[in-house]
C-alpha cells in the first residue's frame, strides 16, 4: 500500500515537472516560430530598392519604404529629446530627492502610466496636439512616443541612481560640494551603464509602437515634409501593408517587419551584452 | 511630478472631449450595442465584451504555460541554462506588435480556420463556444495572439516571485521527505501567490489594451455572439478601426468615451496587480 503511494506520489511528480518543462519549450518555441518565419519572408523579401525607394502606386513594381524609415527614424529622435530630459529629472528626483512617500507615489503613478494602453495615448494626443493644431503631425506622434518613453526611463534611471551606494554620496558631499553637484559629478557617472542601457530599452519600445501613431502621425504618401505635416513610420506602413490585397505590399511588409525585428532585437542583445560585461 | 500631472490630465481631457456622446447617450451608452454613423446612434458593449473575452481566452492559454515556464525556469532547469533560457522568453516581449500580427494573419489564422475550428466545429458544434463558419479570424486566434503576448510578462513577472520565495521553505519541504513538485506545490506556490496573481492581472492589463495584434486578426465585426468563431472587435480595435474617419463631433465622442472606459478597466486592473506585487516585496522585506 505504502509502495504503491510512493510510486503514484513520484510518477505525479515526474508527470508534473515534465509539463512545467514542455511549457517552457512551447514559449520558447513560440518566440522561434514567429522569428524564423518573420526572418525568412523578410529576408526574401528584402531588396535594394526596398530601401532606397519611395512608396510606389499598387501595380508598379520597386516600390520601397524609404520615407517611411526615415520617418521612423524621426519619430524616435523627436519622441527621445522629448522623453529624455524629463524621464531622467524624474529618476534623479525619485532617487536622490523625494521623501519616501512622494517617492513611493511618483512610483505608483509611473508604473500606471507605464500600463494605461498606447492606443488610449495615441487619442489623448490627438485631443491635446492634434485637434488645436487642426493637423495631424510627426511632433503630435512624438508627444505620444514621449509620454510612452517617460515611465520607462524615469524608473530605470532611478532603480540604477539607487545602486549607487551611499557611501559615494556621503563621500562627495564631505568635500563640500552641492548635493546637486555631487548627483552630477558622482552619482550619474556611476550609475551611467544603467541608464543608458534603460534609454536604449525605451527607444526600442517606441520604434515599434503603432497604436499611437496612427491618428498622430497618420502616415504620408510625400515623404516627410517637416514636423508639423503627417509623416509616414515603419510600423504604421507594416500595418496597412499587411491588411493590403496586393502581394507585392505584403511582400514589403513582411521586408519592414524584418528590419524592424533587426532593429529591436539588435538593441535588445546589446542591451543585454552591455549589462553583462558589467556584471562580470 | 510630469508624471502625475500627465496622469490627471489625461483622464480630464479624455472625458471634456468624451463630452458629446456622455451627455446624448449617459449610462446607456454602456448597455446598447448598436453603431450606427449614420443615425448617430452608439454603444459600447460589444467592444467591452469582446475585450474581456478575448482577454479571458489570452489568460486561459497563457496562465498554465506561463506558471509551467516560470517553474521550470526557477526550479528545474540546470544553471547554466537559466540566464539563456529567460533571455529567450523576454525577448518574445520585446517582438512589436504589429509584427506579431502580420503573424497571426498570415500563418495563425489559417491554421486556426483550419485544422482547428473545422475540427472543433465538428467534435464540439453542440456547444454553443464552437459554432458557425470556421473564418479563422474571431475570438479564437485573438485569444491565441494575446496569449504569446502576455506569456512573456506573466513567465518573467512570476519568475520573480518565486525567486524571492527563500530557500529554506525549499530545504524544509525537501527535508519532510516530500517530491520537488510536492515542494513546488505546498512550499513554493503559496508562499509567492499574491506575486503570482499580481503577474497575472498584470498580464491581463496588457491583454486588454493590446491593440494593432488584435485588430488584425480579430475580424471586426460589431455583434456580440457566444461563439468563439465569430468575428468581432475589442475597444482599443475599434478605436483604431474609426478613428481617423469619424466625421461627426458624436462619433468622435463615443470613439474618446471608449477610450476612457479602456482607461478605467486597465487602470483598476493595474492598481491592483501594483497593489499585489507591492505587497509581495514588502512582505519580502519583512522575513529576511
Amino acid at each position: 500500500m505504502s509502495k504503491r503511494m510512493y510510486l503514484r506520489r513520484t510518477w505525479f511528480n515526474r508527470i508534473m515537472l515534465g509539463l512545467c518543462s514542455v511549457a517552457a519549450g512551447l514559449a520558447i518555441m513560440v518566440l522561434a516560430l514567429i522569428l524564423g518565419y518573420t526572418l525568412t519572408r523578410g529576408i526574401s523579401a528584402m531588396n535594394l530598392s526596398f530601401l532606397t525607394n519611395a512608396a510606389k502606386p499598387v501595380g508598379e513594381v520597386g516600390g520601397g519604404m524609404r520615407n517611411e524609415i526615415f520617418g521612423t527614424f524621426i519619430l524616435v529622435i523627436l519622441g527621445s529629446v522629448l522623453a529624455i530630459p524629463v524621464g531622467l529629472m524624474a529618476g534623479i528626483f525619485l532617487s536622490e530627492f523625494a521623501s519616501p512617500k512622494v517617492a513611493t507615489a511618483v512610483q505608483f503613478a509611473a508604473d500606471i502610466l507605464a500600463g494605461i494602453p498606447s492606443i488610449v495615448v495615441g487619442v489623448f494626443v490627438y485631443a491635446i496636439v492634434v485637434q488645436p493644431m487642426h493637423s495631424y503631425s510627426a511632433l503630435s506622434a512624438g508627444v505620444a512616443l514621449a509620454i510612452i518613453m517617460v515611465p520607462i526611463v524615469a524608473r530605470t534611471a532611478e532603480e540604477s541612481l539607487r545602486l549607487v551606494p551611499n557611501s559615494m554620496r556621503e563621500a562627495a558631499l564631505a568635500l563640500g560640494i552641492t548635493r546637486w553637484r555631487a548627483v552630477v559629478g558622482v552619482v550619474i557617472p556611476g550609475a551611467l551603464t544603467g541608464i543608458v542601457t534603460g534609454i536604449m530599452l525605451a527607444v526600442a519600445r517606441i520604434a515599434g509602437e503603432t497604436a499611437p501613431l496612427l491618428f498622430t502621425a497618420l502616415g504620408s504618401q510625400f515623404g516627410v515634409q517637416g514636423l508639423l505635416k503627417p509623416i509616414g513610420a515603419l510600423p504604421l506602413q507594416i500595418y496597412h501593408y499587411a491588411l493590403s490585397p496586393y502581394r507585392d505590399q505584403q511582400q514589403q511588409a513582411w521586408a519592414g517587419a524584418f528590419l524592424l525585428i533587426m532593429l529591436v532585437l539588435g538593441i535588445s542583445i546589446l542591451v543585454r551584452w552591455i549589462s553583462n560585461r558589467k556584471h562580470n | 511630478m510630469v508624471i502625475v500631472a500627465i496622469l490627471l490630465v489625461l483622464v480630464i481631457v479624455l472625458a471634456i472631449n468624451a463630452m458629446p456622446a456622455i451627455s446624448k447617450f449617459g449610462f446607456s451608452f454602456i448597455g446598447s450595442s448598436s453603431w450606427d454613423a449614420v443615425r448617430a446612434a452608439f454603444g459600447a458593449l460589444p467592444a467591452i465584451f469582446g475585450t474581456l473575452l478575448s482577454s479571458a481566452i489570452g489568460l486561459l492559454i497563457a496562465i498554465p504555460i506561463s506558471l509551467g515556464a516560470a517553474i521550470f525556469l526557477v526550479e528545474l532547469a540546470p544553471t547554466w541554462l537559466r540566464g539563456p533560457a529567460s533571455f529567450v522568453i523576454e525577448m518574445l516581449a520585446a517582438i512589436p506588435s504589429v509584427i506579431i500580427g502580420l503573424w497571426g494573419l498570415f500563418v495563425l489564422v489559417p491554421i486556426v480556420r483550419n485544422p482547428i475550428e473545422s475540427w472543433l466545429g465538428s467534435k464540439l458544434g453542440f456547444l454553443p463556444f464552437f459554432q458557425g463558419p470556421p473564418f479563422g479570424v474571431g475570438f479564437l486566434a485573438a485569444g491565441f495572439i494575446l496569449a504569446i503576448m502576455v506569456i512573456p510578462i506573466i513567465s518573467a513577472m512570476s519568475r520573480d516571485a518565486m525567486r524571492a520565495v527563500p530557500d529554506q521553505q525549499r530545504e524544509a519541504m525537501l527535508a519532510l521527505g516530500a517530491t520537488r513538485w510536492e515542494m513546488v506545490r505546498q512550499a513554493v506556490l503559496p508562499y509567492c501567490r499574491s506575486g503570482l496573481v499580481g503577474a497575472v492581472i498584470l498580464g491581463l492589463g496588457r491583454a486588454l489594451g493590446e491593440t494593432m495584434a488584435v485588430t488584425m486578426v480579430i475580424g471586426n465585426s460589431y455583434t456580440i455572439s457566444s461563439s468563439l468563431f465569430s468575428p468581432n472587435s475589442t475597444i482599443a480595435s475599434k478605436i483604431a478601426n474609426e478613428f481617423s474617419e469619424a466625421s461627426s463631433g458624436v462619433f468622435v465622442g463615443s470613439l474618446i468615451e471608449l477610450a476612457l472606459i479602456l482607461f478605467a478597466i486597465t487602470l483598476v486592473v493595474n492598481v491592483i496587480a501594483r497593489l499585489l506585487l507591492w505587497r509581495m516585496t514588502s512582505v519580502k522585506g519583512t522575513i529576511e
